[in-house]
């Protein structure tokens, strides 16, 4: 089993080498005709930007990945740099009128995306004509590798129950140098797929077959980001199912997140692009889906007919109406830890750094601080868009709405969500992004907090105070605080991972929803002491 | 204001400290030998097996005591001067107290043994413990061996310590069979099988005859008294309980007996002192508790009563049902009331008991035969609601009722099985009676007693 377990390993890290490796590969230049053709679809008015690119890149040499989006973006910008001049000459000349003519020449677009587009039309070599093997090379490796790293545990780690052994021992998951090497490869990996998604496109051309078949276009970064994903909560949830065996609780839960992760987030948007509808994630609940409310989206839906208007209702009645009353029901945990893709991720992924999140009181107050701004920001911002939307007006109060969104779509949607909330699980314990800044949690805490069934009972006297609760706790609540004094646990941040529960050796901890009387209990009770003297104890209250 | 100083910064003293703080502007100290700041001693275990780090045994910030104004002073204290009011260190500080809490807690028994005093020798109680622990047995390869000796619940935990590092254990059961001197044999057996499950090796109705050391004063080998038979071993673990940690007081003045003599305000012979916690021994028994009781929840409630008293609420030690929690590896033990073991039951009390074919789930209810009255629950691997059976208790409920609304009693997570009506049906099958189980009701659950 041993021997299994190691050579998964050294599968697996093959797999991820030659991942790694494959952005090296290949070589990139167009062909005369596939240029043309470019350009006519794109319907550049610019006159420069043709020759531009044909001298960067309608070439016999083997550009590679890198020279080859420095030639592309080095031939936009000498093409709206040649109209730049333009403009300062006819505006020196107070020209106004050919001034004017000239913007139209420019060429919008961030570089990367523009050379993103042209990589994926000029790569050849392995990733792009072989990928079928490179898939296998890659993903195939790395997918069987993980699964035989993992399932031998169910042998290895002996008999069912906590598997919580040399946690802290470990380099992996004690912040040690494996920690920190998982940590710059997740920073990494995200900020080329936010900002340099041509550096990546290699990886695209491994999942293009796929995406042909479910949505019949070939992919996108996101497309690959999306089929990582669900790979990677698919593998860790059997890890999830090893672990978690003795507790029905956490087997459920994994297998609903990656159920919505599939299905929701992944298949039923990719299909429903190949019917030309809109792509949607039904269970993607504003604000944490933040551009749901702007003009492009709204645009979108209300030219979609029918279907988008019933996205545009269901969007709306989501928050409003089915989001807060399942809280009220069920704790935000049916959202955060049953269907959320971001939780699940957390909770597959992320689970092996649960335990370095901060229970520091002041964590909890950056925490508080933080994520309640981001709500604002998500609300105050929406505003402006709903306001640009019925006004017409660009700007509201001076302030330009494009602006707003493009600074929330940087710094919340791609830094903090994505290269912060993932790329910190080994450092800052999984759930960064989930305590610190998701403005859906934010929202749905206010419910849980004071409006709600949802509580975690603490089983009269029975807590030892040994910490395993708080210590285990993804969202860095100090859970012991509470159940040494008998106190059941009602946090606005709690999304219900059952966790807790689990690793408590004296069992005094329970998710449940119950009757509001009752869920948040007096503070002082003598534990355990004669019934008379807690009575006193409460009346004196 | 008066100056309360307490020696021994465990649950107890913690508590306590705790309470006055809250209810009044008192000066508070807290002095002890073993680390500046509480932990949570029970929580020991988990740093070895790699489930925590020590900072996280710490139910407090270090910040948490001078924003409530508690003094923590570290040194050992050497004797008491009651007539001087005042402490003194080993070092010759003196200290003075208004009113002193002792609660120093235990230390592991130790029976003469030839050898107990050997490098690599220890028990599992004090952080140094497992300091020692950590330098004898850090890994398989520096310790390729160990011994425990005395089957209690530090016994057993101290195994499950040691097999997390993979080191081979032998444990020495005085008893036939685990821990039957408190638990049934039906729960005791299933102990016996799980501790063998886990690879270690149990040796019950095994005593330890001397500890031998190899030419460096470090532990070689044990020799088994029944057998003679040698083991070797690196690590020698003692666990075959706890004595109260009082010899500091012998020249106090203070009454001692097996521990610090306390009535049932827990004060000692001597005004303005009080000891409370493992190290309290009381004049009389409480019920059928033990004049000694070295448990956590005790500790805590003693040092919650005593607070009251201190705070000018004066306030008698009346600790309400018995109740208590342990681990046994992967098996999880609550008990509420009085279960005795076949051993120490009275006449009147009688079982009923329920097993789980396959799995490591069992309960045993003690009644009274002649009235049905319920005495008390072990459930191993079911996890039961505290406050239910404390109500039940209290309203003298028969055991009929209990297995009536065994369902509102059910702790265990979501989505757990649940055994209620396997186990009523097992109950009307051996006494030809015929309880139904009613679905578990919020309601009853919030009632009170």
């Amino acid at each position: 089993m041993k021997v299994i377990k190691q050579s998964g390993l050294i599968i697996f890290l093959l797999g991820l080498t030659i991942f790694v490796g494959t952005i090296f590969t290949g070589s990139f230049n167009l062909n005369q005709s596939d240029l043309d053709t470019f350009i006519k679809e794109k319907n550049y008015k610019s006159a420069v930007i043709k020759s531009n690119l044909e001298k960067a890149i309608v070439t016999s040499e083997d550009l590679n990945i890198f020279q080859f989006s420095k030639r592309v973006i080095k031939a936009y910008e000498s093409s709206n740099l040649y109209y730049d001049k333009l403009i300062q000459k006819y505006n020196k000349e107070k020209k106004w009128k050919e001034k004017g003519k000239q913007y139209q020449y420019k060429i919008g677009g961030k570089p990367h995306s523009l050379s993103f587009i042209l990589a994926k039309k000029a790569g050849k070599g392995w990733a792009a004509e072989k990928t079928t093997l490179m898939w296998f090379l890659t993903f195939g490796l790395g997918i069987i590798g993980a699964l035989l790293f993992i399932v031998p545990d169910v042998v290895l780690l002996g008999k069912p129950g906590i598997k919580n052994n040399g946690i802290f021992l470990d380099a992996a998951t004690n912040r040690g140098w494996i920690g920190w090497f998982a940590f710059v490869f997740l920073v990494t990996f995200y900020i080329l797929l936010y900002f340099y998604p041509d550096l990546i496109v290699n990886w695209v051309f491994l999942v293009d077959p796929i995406s042909s078949s479910i949505s019949g276009n070939p992919a996108s970064q996101w497309f690959l980001y999306g089929f990582l994903y669900c790979t990677v909560m698919t593998v860790m949830a059997v890890r999830m199912y090893v672990k978690y065996r003795d507790n029905k609780y956490q087997i459920l839960r994994t297998t609903s997140v990656l159920f919505f992760q599939i299905v929701f987030a992944f298949l039923i948007p990719e299909i429903l692009v190949r019917f030309e509808k809109p792509w949607y994630d039904f269970k993607n609940a504003f604000p944490l889906d933040y551009d749901f409310f702007f003009r492009w989206n709204l645009d979108e839906l209300l030219s979609s007919g029918g279907f988008g208007l019933f996205i545009l209702i269901w969007g709306v009645v989501l928050t409003v109406v089915i989001v807060p009353v399942m809280v009220y029901f069920f704790g935000k945990r049916w959202y955060c830890s049953w269907v959320c893709g971001c939780g699940g991720l957390a909770e597959t992924l992320g689970d092996p750094y649960r335990q370095l999140s901060s229970k520091t009181l002041l964590s909890w107050k950056f925490e508080r601080i933080i994520i309640h701004s981001v709500l604002i920001f998500v609300l105050v911002m929406t505003g402006f868009a709903l306001y640009t939307f019925f006004s017409g007006a660009n700007q509201v109060i001076g302030i330009k709405t494009q602006t707003i969104q493009d600074i929330y779509g940087f710094l919340i949607g791609s830094i903090f969500a994505g290269v912060i909330g993932t790329g910190f699980y080994p450092i800052f314990g999984n759930r960064v992004w989930c305590r610190f800044g998701c403005p859906l949690a934010a929202y749905l805490g206010f419910i849980q907090r004071f409006k709600s069934k949802f509580r975690i009972t603490t089983n009269g006297g029975q807590c030892i105070s040994c910490g395993n609760c708080s210590t285990y706790c993804e969202q860095g609540i100090d859970v012991r605080a509470y159940a040494q004094k008998g106190e059941n646990i009602v946090r606005s941040s709690c999304v219900g991972c059952g966790v807790c529960s689990a690793v408590c050796p004296r069992g005094v901890l329970k998710l449940e929803n119950g009757p509001e009387g009752g869920r948040i209990n007096p503070t002082e009770i003598l534990l355990g002491n004669d019934v008379d003297l807690m009575n006193l104890v409460n009346q004196k209250q | 204001m008066e100056h309360i100083v307490i020696i021994g910064n465990g649950i107890s003293g913690v508590t306590a400290a705790r309470h006055i703080r809250k209810n009044s502007n008192n000066k508070i100290t807290i002095v002890s030998a073993e680390s500046k700041y509480f932990f949570s001693r029970t929580a020991l275990m988990y740093v070895y097996m790699g489930h925590m780090k020590f900072e996280h045994t710490q139910p407090y910030e270090n910040w948490f005591w001078e924003k409530n104004n508690i003094q923590l002073k570290q040194g050992f204290v050497s004797n008491i001067h009651p007539h001087k009011k005042q402490i003194e260190f080993r070092n010759g500080e003196t200290l003075s107290f208004d009113k002193l809490i002792i609660a120093t807690g235990s230390k592991p028994n130790k029976f003469g043994w030839p050898g107990q005093d050997l490098d690599g020798v220890m028990g599992m109680y004090h952080k140094q413990d497992l300091e020692k622990l950590e330098k004898y047995a850090p890994d398989n390869k520096a310790c390729n061996s160990a011994v425990i000796v005395g089957g209690g619940l530090i016994g057993i935990e101290l195994a499950e310590m040691l097999r997390s590092r993979k080191i081979p254990v032998t444990f020495l059961v005085r008893e036939n069979s685990f821990w039957n001197g408190v638990l049934p044999a039906q729960e005791s057996e299933m102990i016996n099988n799980h501790i063998k499950e886990h690879h270690i090796d149990l040796r019950l109705n095994t005593n330890l005859k001397e500890i031998k050391s190899d030419e460096n004063g470090r532990v070689k080998s044990v020799i088994i008294e029944e057998t003679g038979e040698e083991i070797f071993c690196n690590v020698v673990g003692l666990t075959a309980g706890v004595t109260p940690n009082i010899d500091f007081l012998k020249e106090s003045g203070i009454e001692l007996g097996r521990g610090v003599k306390v009535n049932r305000f827990l004060e000692t012979n001597i005004k303005d002192i009080y000891a409370i916690g493992d190290c309290a021994e009381q004049h009389k028994a409480i019920g059928q508790r033990r004049n000694i009781e070295a448990v956590w929840y005790t500790g805590r409630m003693m040092g919650e009563t005593l607070a009251q008293t201190i705070c000018g609420n004066k306030t008698e030690y009346k600790p309400g049902h018995w109740f208590n929690s342990a681990k046994f590896l992967d098996i999880e033990y609550q008990t509420y009331g009085w279960v005795f073991s076949e051993i120490g039951k009275k006449e009147n009390e009688t079982y009923f008991q329920w097993q789980h074919p396959k799995e490591q789930k069992c309960i045993t209810i003690s009644f009274d035969k002649n009235t049905n009255q319920f005495l008390g629950i072990n459930t191993f691997g079911i996890r039961m609601r505290h406050d239910i059976f404390n109500k039940w208790l209290t309203e003298n409920q028969t055991i009929n009722h209990v297995l009536e609304n065994l369902a509102d009693a059910n702790f265990d997570p979501e989505f757990y099985k649940l055994y209620e009506s396997e186990i009523v049906e097992k109950f009307n099958k051996e006494n030809n009676t015929s309880i139904q189980t009613k679905k578990k009701s919020w309601k009853r659950i919030f009632s009170k007693a």
